[in-house]
């Protein structure tokens, strides 16, 4: 039966069966998982109850209840509202980590890789020079330079994480390259460039795509303790990193509300996005220095 | 031999190449650095003065890096932008707990990462099962969470150990800096715990372990001198690397429990826009990470003959 004539409901289906069995049922609960909190963020002006910034002091620290599911901040706003908006602006800036060292290091590594020789090695010290820089350091120096913002912090991490991910498509792009059918289309004359995107490319792609899952817990993490020591996205918008940071006093004076509901908030992505990073690359990744 | 000098060279050059984007990030801002330097602070014209002379702004920009560089090496970091102290004796009165804390972490990861894995890789069972969903869910708690959490709980709630403050003396300093070393060692602990016990469950299946049983050597003895010992080298460079991102993360922990480390004088500096004192720290934190790989990889070498024989770059 051709592809077009499968009923729609069972090729999803289809889809499913294969993703379960590369990912496990585990693997299948942490898709799930990230796919709540993206539609969440998305609906978020439907979802949540209240504005993030709507409450009146008057109503700070009330407990759990029936108005405000997980009570409310010492401002007196919504926390539940507060932890769906705030999802927005910490899902946010890992995206843009991660579409950044993917673009950058799929670049630098399919260069190296197609030209070898001189091109390789120097792209390699580049790297290498870069790789000895901690990536939080980085990123704190570019905030500390041009100011803090979110988009200032993603950046800077970005360029932090580019030398790892290079290396890793690097090295899967190097052994493609080798391969009998590149040398018979470079017999027939097409073009370096053309063989790279063509054909290169969508062989390493699913090398770059777990890279991108693995960074996207890490930036995540890196991004919300920017957030939670002041340099990353400034109060009073919601984000998580600095919901766990303004809750701090409250949790102390015994309202753990705020800060938990966020640090659990992140908690849960980044092990669903480990998780899922792990199935699809391997032990190998998981070693890896922040 | 040619391994060590090859790798010393690369660290030169890194080095050099970092020092100079700590020293250049101030000009990629639009302005005059003296305007940068000062952040709209309103400043006597001496302070002005001095501030060009600091940064010998009249000089030629090369000129310029090398002697911030000279005198860097020597110690000399100039004069804080705000509080007019010097740099360096700022940075040797934090210095201590900046270093406690890491080791402290340090050691604490090495002894329950390996201590945790090793156990989790024998045994079978529910303390495997936990070891393992602990790591799992290990490296997925952001530091500072962790810090608050055990702030709550042991600090605020049972009152065990003191939240603030790094203590004086070496017990006191122990005391104090026990959560802030828990918090910091979490992600980690949990990463080498599930390196090691990967790790042993490889190496009890190899060839020459199950030779050592079928000789009949006392399985204590296979363990530790056959299983656990070939085992540990995948996770020494773990331990290693992550040693280095220790220190390189400390600061968001010393911000949290308001210590007295360099890594909360680095994140105070960046708030207040003192930027003399975020160049320096910047580059002592740079050159120590840059060590401490530099001798986990020597040691790698050292442990591992095939490294210092086979192809070393």
């Amino acid at each position: 039966m051709p592809q077009s004539l499968v009923k729609p409901s069972s090729r999803i289906s289809v889809v499913a069966g294969r993703a379960h069995r590369r990912l496990g049922t585990l693997g299948m609960v942490c898709v799930t998982i990230i796919a709540v909190i993206v539609l969440t963020t998305l609906l978020a002006p439907l979802i949540a109850p209240y504005g993030p910034y709507e409450g009146s002091v008057a109503d700070r620290h009330l407990a759990p209840g029936v108005n405000h599911l997980l009570g409310t901040d010492q401002s007196g706003r919504d926390v539940l509202s507060r932890v769906i908006w705030g999802a927005r602006s910490s899902l946010l800036g890992p995206l843009i980590v991660i579409v950044v060292t993917a673009v950058l290091a799929t670049a630098i590594a399919l260069t190296a890789a197609w030209y070898g020789g001189r091109v390789d090695s120097f792209l390699g010290r580049v790297l290498d020079v870069l790789f000895a820089f901690p990536n939080i350091l980085l990123a704190i120096l570019a905030i500390a330079i041009f100011g803090p913002s979110l988009l200032t912090a993603s950046l800077a991490l970005a360029i932090g994480y580019v030398p790892y991910s290079a290396r890793v498509i690097r090295s899967v792009a190097l052994r493609e390259r080798n391969l009998p059918y590149i040398a018979a289309a470079r017999m027939q004359g097409i073009y370096g460039f053309v063989i790279t995107v063509r054909h290169i490319l969508p062989n390493v792609w699913p090398q770059i795509l777990t890279g991108m899952t693995i960074n996207f817990g890490y930036a995540m993490i890196e991004l919300a303790a920017l957030s939670f020591l002041g340099l990353g996205v400034q109060p009073p918008n919601a984000d998580w990193g600095l919901m766990v940071s303004s809750g701090q006093s409250s949790l102390l004076q015994g309202y753990p509300e705020q800060s938990v509901a966020a640090g659990l908030a992140i908690v849960v992505t980044v092990a669903a996005f480990g998780y899922i990073g792990e199935r699809l690359g391997g032990r190998r990744a998981a070693g890896r220095v922040r | 031999m040619r391994y060590v000098i090859s790798r010393l060279w690369s660290l030169c050059l890194v080095f050099v190449v970092s020092s100079f984007v700590v020293f250049s990030g101030m000009y990629l801002v639009p302005g005059s650095p003296e305007n940068f330097l000062v952040q709209g602070r309103t400043v006597s014209p001496e302070v002005l003065a001095s501030i060009r002379v600091q940064y010998s702004l009249d000089d030629p920009f090369l000129t310029r890096y090398w002697n911030w560089l000279t005198s860097a090496v020597q110690g000399d970091f100039g004069r804080s932008l705000t509080t007019r102290q010097d740099v360096s004796n700022l940075l040797a009165a934090r210095l201590p707990t900046t270093l406690f804390l890491t080791l402290y972490a340090g050691v604490l990861v090495v002894v329950f990462g390996i201590g945790l894995g090793v156990i989790a890789g024998t045994r079978e069972g529910v303390f495997e099962k936990i070891v393992v969903f602990g790591s799992n869910l290990g490296f997925a708690v952001p530091t500072f969470f962790a810090a608050l959490l055990l702030m709550a709980v042991f600090g605020g709630a049972l009152g065990w150990f003191p939240v603030t403050g790094s203590g004086s003396g070496f017990g006191g300093r122990l005391f104090h800096l026990t959560l802030p070393a828990v918090a910091l060692s979490l992600p980690s602990l949990a990463v080498v715990a599930r390196i090691t016990r990967t790790s042993v469950r490889e190496e009890s299946g190899s060839d020459h372990v199950l030779m050592a049983v079928a000789r009949g050597v006392p399985r204590r003895l296979v363990l530790w001198r056959h299983t656990v010992r070939n085992s540990l080298l995948p996770v020494t460079t773990v331990i290693g690397t992550h040693l280095a991102a220790l220190l390189a993360s400390a600061f968001v922990i010393e911000y949290a429990f308001t210590l007295d480390g360099i890594g909360a004088l680095l994140v105070d500096a960046v708030h207040r826009q003192d930027f003399a004192v975020v160049q320096a720290i910047a580059l002592i934190l740079v050159v120590a990470f840059g060590l401490i790989n530099l001798a986990v990889d020597l040691l790698y070498a050292v442990i591992d003959p095939r490294i210092r024989l086979g192809k070393a770059a």
